[in-house]
């Protein structure tokens, strides 16, 4: 699925080059690139991960002393105190509750609508194919604004409003277009002539798919799930504009914004941060593979 | 395309005929319901007199909004501000990770990690920088550069809250960009960088002339996507400004949620889109992915399998 050179061949590669090139200024110049490449690298590495560091300082330091300035580059004493602060605070607990239902709701919803159109753009060829895909490309360029007002006031007449489904179905509606392309992208990453094999051995379509794209493809479909709840636990204007009495926890942080003392705050920008890290994690090596497809 | 299926092909998946659009038809349902049915409400809201019919009401109540000219000037300039920012670093990420360092999985890793954090969170991490009490405040005051702690967010101070929120969103939204420049610097021959390299090319001049002309198709779809994300920049300026600031995206909420005024909200969202898809538009017009067609993005978007190759050629 990725290009990636294999280093050996480009070893022999520079042993081919001509003689000339390989004189000792230049070599010099490729040792000083490789340490420059390297500076740059580290530098890029801690413009990314300072910011993270940081949260977490303020958010494990004993609540009284989150205001102290100028602050400590490391922090004087630990405690879980701030963190508990606004675990126990009215409605996070049941928001995070929301938050991870609707997750879990999206996932199913999005996989078993997006995936059979993802397999469906691997495996057939077939006329309009193209329309679809262009179609579901360009439903990404749009803003989530104009679909969630309109779709706040069609739930309030179909009596969904402020309801874990209603937050879901929206959810589902942005996620949709990445779950087929990326499904699509997974299911090609396997062979139809090993499918077409279990045809031929007796297996329905069906069931050549179940025993054989199924198992092979799962870590990939597993990646894309863990996406869209990613995808769902993060969104936040959506699901402040279709809940009130009900919000997800990025619904009712971004609510309490204005009002909430800074321990607060800084410990759900933490909380709401810390299992999305986990997640990037279990699907690192999906990375260029899901998005870097998909973008294109 | 379908057109060209050979018959042996049509005859093996004959009795098949149907299976592909019975499979696309859940997903076609659920976009005309959840897609396609919202936009054309948004437009029938933002275009609905208090009488129930056609009328421009609810446009002119938003041009009359004292905070309008505001908002939609605060959204272009972070558009403007952001865009060019967010390149650079990524492009920069994208060099390190093609450069094929020890531990390039790593720090591919390490770039790609703010594309799993919330826009929200994004905000209030980059607001205990930028707070009056925060951290760039202690460490300005530790070296002795300020005496007393500045107010960045403060109303007053508008340019240093454009540059806080420019700083937060360009850390959040980078990590896309630089994946997909990533894939698409994959995809150029190794040869070519080569090539240049041999003949005496500096990096500037490999970026300027192989890399950035062959990376054309990954940039379009790039700033097509950033341009549309930062149209709708929302919980960012909501966590580091407050109330000190206010863009598009915030004043369709405040008109939603506050004023329970859905057409006038409507009519915010209506204008993101329109913008949205002018930039999209004029993106495909001034960069053509291929020479020979102007709208090489979507259809190379929408073929994964040939466009590398015809990248590589």
């Amino acid at each position: 699925m990725t290009a990636t050179t294999d280093p050996a061949q480009g070893e022999a590669r520079a042993d081919e080059r001509p003689l000339q090139v390989r004189t000792p200024p230049r070599s010099r110049r490729h040792t000083l690139g490789r340490v420059g490449a390297y500076v740059a690298a580290t530098l890029l590495a801690l413009w990314v991960l300072v910011p993270l560091v940081l949260i977490t300082f303020v958010t494990f330091v004993p609540r009284e002393r989150v205001r102290d300035f100028p602050k400590t580059w490391w922090p004087q004493e630990w405690s879980a105190d701030t963190f508990l602060f606004f675990w126990n605070s009215a409605g996070v607990r049941p928001a995070l509750w929301n938050s991870i239902v609707i997750a879990l709701m999206t996932v199913l919803m999005a996989m078993a609508i997006g995936a059979p159109a993802g397999y469906a753009l691997a495996r057939f060829t077939f006329r309009g194919a193209n329309a679809y895909r262009i179609t579901v490309l360009s439903t990404r360029a749009f803003p989530i604004v104009i679909l969630s007002i309109p779709l706040a006031v069609t739930f309030l007449i179909w009596g969904i409003a402020d309801t874990r489904l209603a937050v879901a179905l929206m959810h589902t509606a942005l996620a949709l277009p990445f779950v087929v392309l990326i499904t699509s992208s997974i299911f090609l990453s396997v062979s139809k002539d090993l499918e077409e094999a279990a045809q031929t051995l007796g297996c329905t379509p069906f069931q050549a798919f179940l025993r054989v794209s199924l198992p092979l493809t799962l870590p990939g479909l597993t990646a894309a799930a863990i996406f869209t709840f990613v995808l769902s636990w993060n969104e936040v204007f959506a699901a402040s504009i279709l809940t009130l009495r009900n919000p997800t926890l990025p619904a009712l942080v971004l609510d309490a914004l204005t009002v909430s003392p800074l321990p607060f705050q800084f410990a759900a920008g933490f909380f709401l941060m810390a299992p999305s890290l986990i997640f990037l994690f279990l699907i690192r090596k999906y990375l260029l593979g899901l998005w870097g497809r998909v973008e294109r | 395309m379908a057109a060209t299926d050979t018959p042996d092909r049509t005859r093996r998946l004959g009795h098949l005929g149907l299976a592909p659009y019975v499979l696309l038809l859940p997903s076609l349902v659920f976009l005309a319901v959840f897609f396609a049915r919202p936009m054309v409400d948004a437009f029938t809201l933002a275009f609905e007199d208090p009488s129930g019919g056609f009328g421009l009401e609810p446009i002119r109540q938003m041009m009359a909004d004292s905070r309008f000219g505001e908002a939609l000037r605060t959204t272009l300039i972070l558009l403007v501000a952001i865009v060019p920012v967010q390149f650079v670093l990524a492009m920069s990420m994208a060099l390190v990770i093609n450069a094929k360092l020890k531990g390039q999985s790593v720090w591919l890793y390490i770039y790609a990690i703010p594309l799993a954090v919330s826009e929200l969170a994004a905000g209030i991490i980059w607001l205990s920088i930028f707070t009056q009490r925060g951290w760039l405040n202690s460490w300005l005051i530790q070296t002795g550069l300020l005496e007393q702690p500045f107010d960045f967010l403060g109303y007053q101070n508008r340019g240093w809250l454009i540059a806080a929120i420019v700083l937060a969103e360009a850390w959040r939204a980078t990590s896309i960009i630089m994946i997909i420049l990533v894939a698409g610097l994959q995809s150029i021959p190794s040869d070519y960088l080569e090539a240049a390299e041999i003949y005496g090319a500096n990096l500037w001049k490999r970026i300027r002339y192989v890399i950035l002309p062959m990376l054309r198709p990954s940039l379009q779809v790039a700033l097509i996507l950033r341009t549309v994300l930062a149209l709708q920049v929302f919980a960012i300026v909501i966590a580091l400004a407050g109330a000190s600031m206010t863009v598009l995206s915030a004043e369709a909420y405040k008109w939603q949620v506050t004023y329970r005024g859905p057409n006038v909200a409507a009519a915010y969202a209506g204008l993101i889109l329109l913008l949205s898809s002018s930039a999209a538009a004029l993106f495909l017009w001034l960069l053509p992915a291929s020479p020979r067609s102007g709208r090489g993005a979507l259809n190379r978007a929408a073929r994964p399998e040939p466009e590398r190759e015809e990248v590589s050629r």
